[in-house]
């Protein structure tokens, strides 16, 4: 198989420049919500003179060559590359071909770098192909990722009459200032969400003390004393998993109805440490059982009960695996849904997750949904950004938990 | 690792399992309360005849007035008890009422099935039938003090008891709730929902989880935070990202459709969430979407723990960046991959979040999960409900036989 660098340059550049125009093409559509459409066998066509251009020059310098003629094609109905309604500005368009031209033609120098002209051997080949997967994979996976938050923030600053008007519209107007806010103030004063905010950090606090005053003793235990049924304990402990919460939810429902516990934080705070205690002890005595055995046999020789060797040795030892284990159980009892939706009636106690649940309805309007949503993101994502090593660690280890 | 453990069972070694045994107990109680207790209700329940609202067992409620408005001191009145059963189909059994009367009153009659003892009036009334009433009267004279102060006859509530028999703890059982979940038309959807939506869901999330490992696993500036960024899926709430995605793709006002619309690739918008065969593909993308960053998370710590002599190795041989991928990373993925797979089949098998939030069930979505709430729930039927879910447990059970003995052969695991 004789491998072209010709051929593949062709291909190479068509297919970035195809991606590259639908990109710019959404993102100016988002920014300015006016329409902007790409044609996609223009911009291939011009891609892959770009990566012909540049194989043969080896010069960034064409991108200047490359603009002057994108916008050159603008004057020309279905030759140009994206096509722009008419309510955009000169400014806007030529604007948009620039950008476009620039993101094609650097990183596809970058792709391109090792290729001359003529017949390549395999590994240049598949180097160029590489670097063309690693750019499209990156726009692709962090356009799919980003959106539905900026989404999220977006339509909470908006207004009902904005919203329908221009769904198209992503721009942020900055010129309301404070009255961006007015879901947020809105949520804060008339739907109680300051209360469900206190709630859930209050729920969640509680859920990963009740967590770890449990695990910790059984981690030690699995991890360190030897007793009949260890090994079948510390692998058969995270099957409880495999059950469906929404089947175990069933029977908790009836129970709690029965018991009155049904509509009560104190029910809330007794069934979410149980959802958790298997996967922190299961982290747990993971992280024990690495901790070197001889420090604290030497604490016992010197007397110190197994509880004090656990409280004033094996604890502090522990402490960036503790530390993992309560954010990443503080995470799963902030974000939990499905319990609360089923449990909880009362709106005076509802958790935030309940909170955002019930403004799903046709009265309450959209931004301050999305209001809820971003209330109910930020603290978690804030606390994950804040603690990214902790969290990391402990959304690995314990990711074993659906 | 630790050191190694005599052959017999001394005093010590007692002490010890008896003190691992103490600290572990707390977990075994709780676990087994919440985890042991409802999944043999969930069996029980399966072969109950129950609706929601059998939750409350019948009972006998009570209402006291006070008849014939005495207005001086000598006036005849009448206590009237009205005692029905809250049930219409239930019968109660041994009925009794409790009630005090005030000493302001004077008794004249009572009614045969009661007794009086000073001021405490006992009645016992027997079986209701369900939707029995009965009427009791106990005749009275109003005293001078009745008068003076502004005394009610209802500030003495009157305690009726009787038990109920209540049909989660009768040996009543049916096999109807199977009958309902099989014959019902829907029932091959929600299968075939069900297993689209695991196999999609999960091969997709491991195969993007897979390629984000790849992207991440080079040194580039800025990686930390493109890291971090793709684990907000993960890391967010189910319910905000869920809606999120729902006014995202809102046929009238999201803007995606305004996109595709604009663009001409479509004409018309789309219901993404709500017609039929978007909703299931878009319900498994939001699953993929969701769920990438575990798998990448895994995949990338096994990645890291690589050696690189090996590929240092390949390099020098001359293989090019496709044989290296394919002949030494995938290889040494594999286990870490059919692991992933495992537990992923399983757990996406099990979601009900995400398609309750994003669909309710709709438009053909409706897994078996979401079929358990369903049933239970919204149609109130809630031996259907536990049918279903005892219908995912026969699942479960066939997978976890299928994958043990796969990985036995495979992983010797």
């Amino acid at each position: 198989m004789s491998r072209n660098s010709y051929v593949l340059t062709l291909c190479l550049g068509g297919m970035w420049s195809i991606v590259i125009s639908v990109l710019v093409s959404v993102a100016m559509s988002f920014l300015t919500g006016i329409a902007f459409k790409p044609n996609l066998t223009n911009s291939a066509a011009l891609g892959a003179i770009a990566g012909l251009l540049f194989l043969h020059f080896k010069s960034k310098s064409i991108i200047i060559l490359f603009t002057i003629f994108a916008c050159f094609l603008l004057e020309f109905p279905d030759k140009e590359i994206i096509w722009i309604s008419e309510d955009a500005t000169r400014l806007q368009k030529i604007l948009t071909y620039t950008i476009y031209s620039m993101v094609l033609v650097l990183p596809l120098a970058t792709m391109l770098k090792s290729l001359e002209p003529g017949k390549v051997d395999r590994f240049d080949f598949e180097t160029s192909i590489i670097r063309f997967l690693i750019g499209v994979g990156f726009i692709i996976f962090t356009v799919a990722v980003f959106i539905p938050f900026y989404v999220m923030v977006m339509t909470s600053l908006k207004s009902q009459q904005e919203l329908l008007l221009n769904p198209l519209n992503f721009g942020i107007d900055f010129s309301k200032g404070l009255g961006l806010f007015r879901s947020y103030y809105e949520l804060f004063t008339d739907f109680n969400f300051g209360d469900y905010l206190w709630t859930s950090l209050l729920v969640s606090v509680l859920t990963v003390i009740i967590t770890l005053a449990f695990a910790i003793p059984g981690a030690y235990a699995v991890a360190r004393l030897k007793f009949k049924g260890r090994s079948v304990f510390s692998q058969t402990i995270l099957l409880i998993y495999m059950v469906p919460m929404i089947v175990l939810a069933l029977p908790i429902y009836i129970g709690f109805s029965m018991a009155g516990l049904r509509n009560t934080l104190i029910g809330i705070v007794l069934i979410y440490p149980v959802t958790t205690i298997p996967v922190a002890l299961y982290m747990l005595q993971g992280y024990f059982r690495g901790l070197p055995a001889e420090i604290e046999e030497a604490g016992l020789m010197d007397g110190l009960s197994r509880f004090s060797v656990i409280r004033r040795i094996t604890l502090p030892l522990a402490l960036p695996a503790l530390a993992s284990v309560s954010l990443y159980v503080f995470m799963i009892a902030w974000n939990e849904f499905l319990l609360a939706l089923m449990l909880l009636d009362d709106p005076a106690i509802f958790t935030l997750t309940r909170g955002v649940a019930s403004l799903d309805s046709s009265e309450v309007p959209r931004q301050h949904l999305m209001a809820g949503a971003v209330i109910s993101t930020l603290p978690i994502l804030i606390l994950f950004l804040a603690l990214e090593r902790f969290m990391t660690k402990g959304l690995a280890v314990g990711g074993v938990k659906g | 690792m630790q050191n190694a453990a005599p052959k017999t069972l001394g005093p010590l070694s007692r002490r010890e399992a008896r003190f691992a045994w103490t600290l572990l107990l707390p977990t075994i109680l709780s676990v087994a309360l919440v985890i042991v207790l409802p999944l043999m209700a969930i069996f029980w329940i399966s072969f109950k005849p129950i609706a929601l609202e059998d939750l409350r067992p019948a009972s006998a409620l009570v209402r006291e007035q006070l008849r014939g408005k005495p207005k001086q001191s000598g006036d005849a009145a009448i206590i009237r008890y009205k005692i029905r059963n809250s049930s219409q189909k239930d019968p109660i059994f041994g009925v009794t009422l409790a009630d005090e009367i005030p000493s302001s009153l004077e008794v004249i009659t009572v009614d045969k099935r009661c007794s009086l003892k000073g001021k405490n009036l006992n009645c016992s009334l027997g079986a209701f039938e369900g939707g029995q009433r009965e009427t009791l009267e106990i005749r009275v004279i109003a005293k001078q003090d009745y008068f003076g102060n502004n005394l009610k006859i209802t500030d003495s509530i009157a305690k009726v008891t009787g038990r109920g028999e209540n049909i989660l703890t009768n040996f009543n059982f049916t096999l109807k709730n199977f009958v309902h979940v099989f014959d019902s038309a829907e029932f091959w959807t929600v299968i075939y929902a069900t297993l689209f939506y695991t196999v999609f869901g999960t091969i997709g999330a491991i195969v993007v989880g897979l390629f984000t490992a790849l992207l991440l696993n080079i040194d580039f500036r800025g990686k930390g935070l493109i890291r971090g960024l793709y684990l907000f899926p993960y890391v967010a709430p189910v319910i905000a990202v869920a809606f999120a995605w729902v006014i995202l793709f809102d046929p009238f006002s999201g803007s995606i459709n305004a996109l595709l619309v604009q663009m001409g690739i479509v004409d018309t918008p789309i219901n993404f969430f709500g017609q039929k065969p978007y909703a299931l593909i878009m319900v498994t993308v939001f699953e993929i979407w969701r769920y990438f960053p575990l798998s990448f998370l895994f995949i990338l710590a096994r990645m890291q723990a690589i050696d690189v002599e090996m590929y240092e190795a390949a390099d020098m041989d001359g293989a090019s960046p496709f044989q290296i991928f394919w002949y030494l990373s995938l290889p040494t993925l594999m286990g870490i991959l059919s692991i992933l797979f495992l537990l992923r089949f399983i757990w996406t098998f099990n979601k009900f979040d995400d398609i309750f939030l994003l669909t309710g069930g709709s438009a053909d979505t409706r897994t078996l999960t979401v079929n358990v709430y369903e049933q239970a729930f919204a149609v109130s039927n809630i031996g259907a409900g536990a049918a279903v879910a005892v219908v995912i447990f026969i699942f479960l059970l066939f997978f976890s036989i299928f994958f043990f003995r796969f990985f036995n052969r495979e992983e010797g695991l």
